[in-house]
């Protein structure tokens, strides 16, 4: 039985380490210092770099972060500490669903409520989208490590006569503080590798985004625009680009469970 | 009626301290000095809550049923009663704090010092501050140090002053008998102490905010005979300048602290009186078989 089990573990594990170690093989060769530093070249020509799409996927995860995560963890105060069990319940459900929402709707949801007023596509609108995807998954893991501050806490702090948002900013959420990090950092994973939302939104750029309201580059788009292209110097920095965007996401998982493991504050 | 207990005139400042103290003798608290000024009460202070006929309902269960008893101040009340009785929810009516469960309800009055605790406008928040409470297990607040686990009820509602603040902080804990044990590492986390010492802390903590009245709710069940005997020689000290009203399920620990004792059973006060009397001389034969140990 062991063994039945250590073999589905090793065949979980496998495809990850093969994929990993293929992007290796294939991208560690076209990861230069003009790979981080140039802006892409036209098609056709060799060199270049991306750049500006590993600059505007941080700049769009920036985006999100600030669109998204307020109206997240707020409403997961509002679950944990405000809500009535009946209330709750359904916004809870309404979390579930929007999280199973495929992110090509999210893409198309910021095409219509952000490009098409704005008339263009641009980094505010991708980060809009992207912001969509976050807030259902923030708003669900603030509400459960907020849940799980124990109440004793709660009533010490009323038992002193502390006003009851003081006692949720001060000692709830200073309590949960490493939960909510690693709620956040967990939803910018998710967020970082999302194409398709940014695909109709952001649109993609081979310039420095130098405004909100202007296209932005971003690594899945560049992956997909290079991978696709019938120039072989193109499909080698797309196997860089996919490695760097593989290495950012390891990344912030690696920072969540170093924030989780570290004791006390 | 003009309800006095509003946040305008309630001040945690020292209003009739003298300006320089010397640093070798603890300043002792002054009683008065944390009533607000306008606090004209009808009833002589030597009674501090007027329970009128309460009765406590959680949905449709009645928790306690129509108590009526007068609790003096400036000495220790003991609460007992076998499990169950309603002796918790009596307590935590005194300061607002059985809100807090959903459902609950009351009907009846209780007055502090003459003014209805339940009255319209009265903000529970303030009464809280007024009428502070202990748990039974100790729950000081993780991410918080000593010091500021200690001045977190002040801190909190606004007071900045340097001064009164780190004045607070050791007479608070010189009160809860912990100064010594504490005064060179105020800053290691709150939960990094011994479970009787969290528990003075927390005694320190409430004290801190200097209420009138301090409630415990068997301050002493999850401790060790040490760290009992500490918190009861604490709460002798208090007696001079607050009122506390102490919750227990020990009697010995009853009679060895308190001035009267009120004896519960199924949410009825059966008895109320010196504590002497209740455990030498009950008037009820119902006190009688619980205080000596026929049920419980």
């Amino acid at each position: 039985m062991s063994a039945l089990a250590v073999l589905c573990a090793l065949l979980v594990v496998l495809p990850l380490i093969l994929v990993f170690f293929h992007l290796l093989k294939m991208g560690f060769s076209s990861l230069n210092w003009n790979f981080f530093t140039k802006l892409p070249k036209p098609a056709g020509e060799e060199g270049g770099g991306m750049a500006n799409a590993i600059v505007g996927t941080i700049e769009l995860m920036g985006l999100a972060l600030v669109m998204g995560v307020p109206i997240g963890i707020l409403g997961g105060i509002y679950l944990s500490e405000y809500g009535s069990e009946k209330t709750n319940s359904w916004i809870r459900f309404g979390a579930d669903v929007l999280n199973g929402v495929p992110s090509i709707v999210w893409g198309l949801v910021g095409y219509a409520l952000a490009v098409m007023p704005m008339q263009g596509y641009s980094a505010f609108s991708g980060g809009l989208a992207l912001a969509f995807i976050m807030i259902p998954m923030v708003l669900r893991t603030t509400e459960e490590v907020l849940v799980l501050v124990p109440n004793a806490y709660r009533e010490a702090a009323m038992a002193l006569g502390i006003p009851r948002w003081k006692i949720t900013t001060n000692i709830i959420l200073r309590t949960a503080f490493k939960g909510l990090v690693t709620g956040v950092l967990l939803s910018l994973g998710r967020v970082a590798g999302e194409t398709a939302p940014i695909l109709f939104t952001a649109l993609g750029s081979s310039d420095w985004n130098h405004s909100l309201k202007e296209p932005i580059a971003a690594l899945p788009i560049q992956i997909y625009y290079y991978a696709i292209s019938p120039f072989e110097d193109q499909n080698r920095q797309a196997w860089a680009g996919a490695l760097v965007l593989i290495l950012l996401v390891f990344l912030l998982s690696a920072s969540v469970r170093f924030i989780s493991s570290r004791r006390g504050k | 009626m003009n309800p006095v207990i509003t946040k305008k005139n309630f001040s945690m400042s020292d209003q009739a301290k003298p300006a320089a103290t010397s640093s070798t003798v603890p300043p002792v608290p002054v009683p008065g000095s944390s009533v607000p000024a306008s606090a004209k009460t009808a009833v002589p202070p030597s009674v501090a809550f007027d329970i009128q006929d309460l009765s406590i309902f959680y949905g449709k269960h009645q928790a306690i049923k129509n108590v009526t008893i007068k609790i003096p101040g400036s000495s220790v009340t003991a609460i007992i009663g076998p499990s169950g009785c309603g002796k918790s929810t009596a307590l935590r009516a005194l300061n607002r704090m059985h809100e807090l469960t959903p459902g609950a309800r009351h009907t009846g009055k209780i007055l502090m010092k003459g003014e209805d605790l339940y009255g319209p406008g009265i903000d529970a928040t303030v009464v809280r501050r007024r009428v502070g409470m202990v748990f039974q297990k100790s729950n000081p607040f993780p991410t918080l140090t000593i010091a500021e686990n200690v001045l977190v009820g002040l801190r909190l509602n606004g007071v900045r002053d340097k001064a009164l603040l780190n004045r607070r902080l050791e007479e608070s804990l010189r009160h809860a008998a912990l100064w010594d044990e504490v005064k060179d590492h105020l800053n290691r986390p709150g939960n990094s102490l011994s479970g009787g010492q969290q528990q003075r802390l927390c005694i320190a903590r409430a004290l801190a905010v200097r209420p009138e009245i301090l409630l415990m709710d068997e301050p002493c069940s999850a401790l060790d005979p040490i760290a009992t005997a500490k918190v009861e020689e604490l709460i002798h000290s208090l007696k001079s300048e607050y009122t506390v009203v102490i919750v227990t399920h020990n009697m010995q620990q009853a009679a060895r602290v308190s001035e009267n004792t009120a004896f519960f059973y199924m949410g009825s006060l059966i008895e109320f009186g010196p504590t002497e009397q209740i455990f030498m001389n009950p008037k009820n034969p119902q006190t009688e078989a619980y205080v000596s140990g026929r049920f419980g």
